[in-house]
């Protein structure tokens, strides 16, 4: 039963984008669309839970002073396996993501949850913690892309969704959606909505 | 005063406890409104003399109607009108620009105030008519409202509401809009109007389209119109901008009553004069070269060095901050107009950016007169 918390938590009260504030980066790079964006919360899924899985396995054999080390040499190995896995299915996506899959080594996420949880905990608590995260993370990042890809591009998954007669009748997409700025401000109305709901997450 | 009674009367059923108490914002904004309140402003960042802010922003509102009016004949003009003809047209084709933005804008103002139990703040009078004025005039009226809802909410409520926003709320509905609608907010169609009334036919306005002075400059290096006529205001561009004629009477206007700081004024025409030469004698290319003097005559320079620098809330707090943030911004404006091709129009980022940097050159102005005065003691 405790070990649901690890995936229930990190969905809301526990989210690290909008209350621990970590890996805002990869949330406003990659979120133009929907498609990227959850591909790109499911790698990130993927990895940490991962990460955390096998940092857990290992966690009483390694000495302290080189555990980066070896948590960067993990966390690297599967970004890699993740990249070509995406390269080898879904070409178009891995392409549109770019440079940001192999970013996923950085995402403060990953580093933050193996540090402070994998290594004092068991495997399977924090494999499920790395599943929690990964939701939690994914989760954002498909709020901020739906915003972004509907009112910048009036579609979903690629598909056109304003009807054509909008246009007609003399509307139009919002551009300025399509800049990581206005991904920042509604990273931060969700931030805001979400603490009007939470009020003991409201700082004094 | 029959007005008087009936307000009085119907206060008790406003104030707190009343039965309808929970409207004592919007009520105690339409009571300011109407008559000069017997109390002072207790908060914000002003100076506390018997000058209620009601009445300091009714003095920007006039320093803005010469150039407001202008823009309503301009409107007409363009469109192949003459004399008061001219002046209706335009004036009946941007009411509704003004009405969106007054409604949307005090809307939004007064559902904060009623959540925070906070008086209804005034800032909102004269940002709701400077947003109409920096705006194409055939702008859509839906795009002035998500811009008038964009700056209210997050250029200005989610600092604290007035006195406590960073940037210009009106200038961040302006880059609002520019950004989000950009093939709407530029090019040759959208600073004619586009309304066929009182005898304005499809071709006279098809006639009259074209690009800005600046984006002619910007593309060529020459203008076809000639700086008198610039200077006068008849030359395309954002409603209210065009005639720096009538923008520096309003300019006269703000400095007599005291309620403009003359500092940032001056050092924003010096900043842009300087860089502008400087330009001018050893740039690159036709348009580096154009006379210094064309900046400040064409674009939104002095309406923005005018009304929108002059900011008390977003500029320097002090009288050197005000020099160097108004010569940065003038400068800045330049810059971008000449060096940055995608940028005709530089003043709106100029004194956005700005607004950001003043508290810290301001912390710097007051640091350096800390220490210069330690020195003093030393000795």
């Amino acid at each position: 039963m405790s070990n649901l918390k690890n995936v229930t938590g990190p969905l809301s009260a526990n989210n690290p984008i909008i209350v621990q504030i970590l890996g805002i980066c990869s949330a406003l790079a990659v979120t133009v669309k929907l498609e990227p964006a959850f591909v790109m919360g499911l790698s990130v899924m993927v990895v940490t839970a991962f990460a955390n899985l096998v940092m857990s396995l290992l966690r009483n054999g390694i000495p302290s002073r080189i555990r980066i080390i070896v948590q960067l040499v993990v966390i690297a190995a599967l970004v890699i396996l993740v990249d070509q896995v995406l390269k080898a299915f879904v070409y178009d996506v891995s392409k549109q993501l770019s440079v940001y899959v192999g970013l996923i080594i950085t995402n403060c996420i990953i580093m933050g949850r193996v540090e402070a949880y994998a290594l004092g905990n068991k495997p399977w608590a924090s494999f499920l913690d790395g599943i929690g995260n990964g939701l939690g993370y994914m989760a954002i990042l498909v709020i901020i892309a739906f915003f972004r890809e509907l009112f910048g591009s009036g579609s979903l998954f690629g598909i056109k969704v304003i009807p054509e007669s909008f246009y007609e009748a003399g509307y139009s997409n919002v551009g300025i959606m399509l800049f990581p700025p206005m991904a920042l401000i509604i990273v931060g109305v969700i931030i805001w909505v979400h603490r009007s709901f939470n009020k003991d997450l409201q700082e004094k | 005063m029959g007005l008087r009674k009936l307000v009085d009367k119907m206060k008790p059923t406003f104030s707190e406890g009343g039965k309808l108490g929970f409207l004592a914002s919007t009520f105690d904004a339409f009571e300011t409104f109407l008559f000069v309140p017997n109390t002072t402003t207790k908060r914000g960042a002003h100076i506390r003399d018997c000058n209620d802010i009601k009445r300091t922003m009714s003095v920007v509102i006039l320093a803005l109607l010469p150039a407001f009016f202008f823009g309503c004949y301009w409107a007409g003009a363009q469109v192949g009108l003459a004399g008061v003809n001219a002046f209706f047209y335009g004036l009946v084709r941007v009411l509704p620009m003004v009405a969106v933005s007054y409604i949307v804008g005090l809307t939004i103002e007064i559902i904060y105030a009623q959540i925070r139990r906070e008086e209804v703040a005034e800032g909102y009078l004269v940002t709701g008519l400077l947003i109409p004025m920096i705006m194409p005039v055939s702008t859509p009226l839906w795009m002035v409202a998500l811009g008038v809802a964009f700056a209210v909410v997050f250029g200005k409520e989610v600092f604290g509401g007035t006195g406590m926003n960073i940037f210009n709320p009106a200038l961040v509905a302006r880059a609002f809009v520019f950004f989000a609608f950009t093939p709407q907010m530029s090019g040759e169609k959208v600073w004619t109007s586009d309304w066929s009334m009182m005898g304005v036919t499809a071709e006279g306005i098809d006639a009259a389209t074209g690009a800005t002075a600046l984006e002619q400059l910007s593309t060529t290096g020459a203008m076809e119109w000639s700086a008198m006529d610039a200077f006068l205001g008849f030359i395309p561009g954002s409603f209210g901008e065009t005639s720096t004629l009538c923008i520096l009477i309003g300019a006269a206007i703000l400095l007599f009553t005291g309620i403009a700081s003359w500092r940032t004024m001056l050092s924003v025409f010096a900043g842009g004069l300087a860089l502008g030469y400087l330009f001018q004698v050893c740039g690159v290319g036709e348009w580096a070269e154009i006379p210094a003097y064309y900046h400040v005559l064409v674009g939104g320079f002095a309406f923005g060095a005018v009304f929108m620098a002059t900011d008390p809330v977003t500029s320097a707090q002090t009288n050197t901050g005000k020099y160097i943030v108004g010569f940065m911004t003038g400068a800045l404006a330049v810059l971008v107009r000449v060096v940055n091709p995608a940028y005709p129009e530089g003043m709106m980022l100029a004194i956005l950016f700005m607004n950001a940097l003043a508290p810290t050159i301001d912390y710097f102005v007051v640091e350096a007169n800390i220490s210069r005065r330690k020195k003093l003691i030393k000795k």
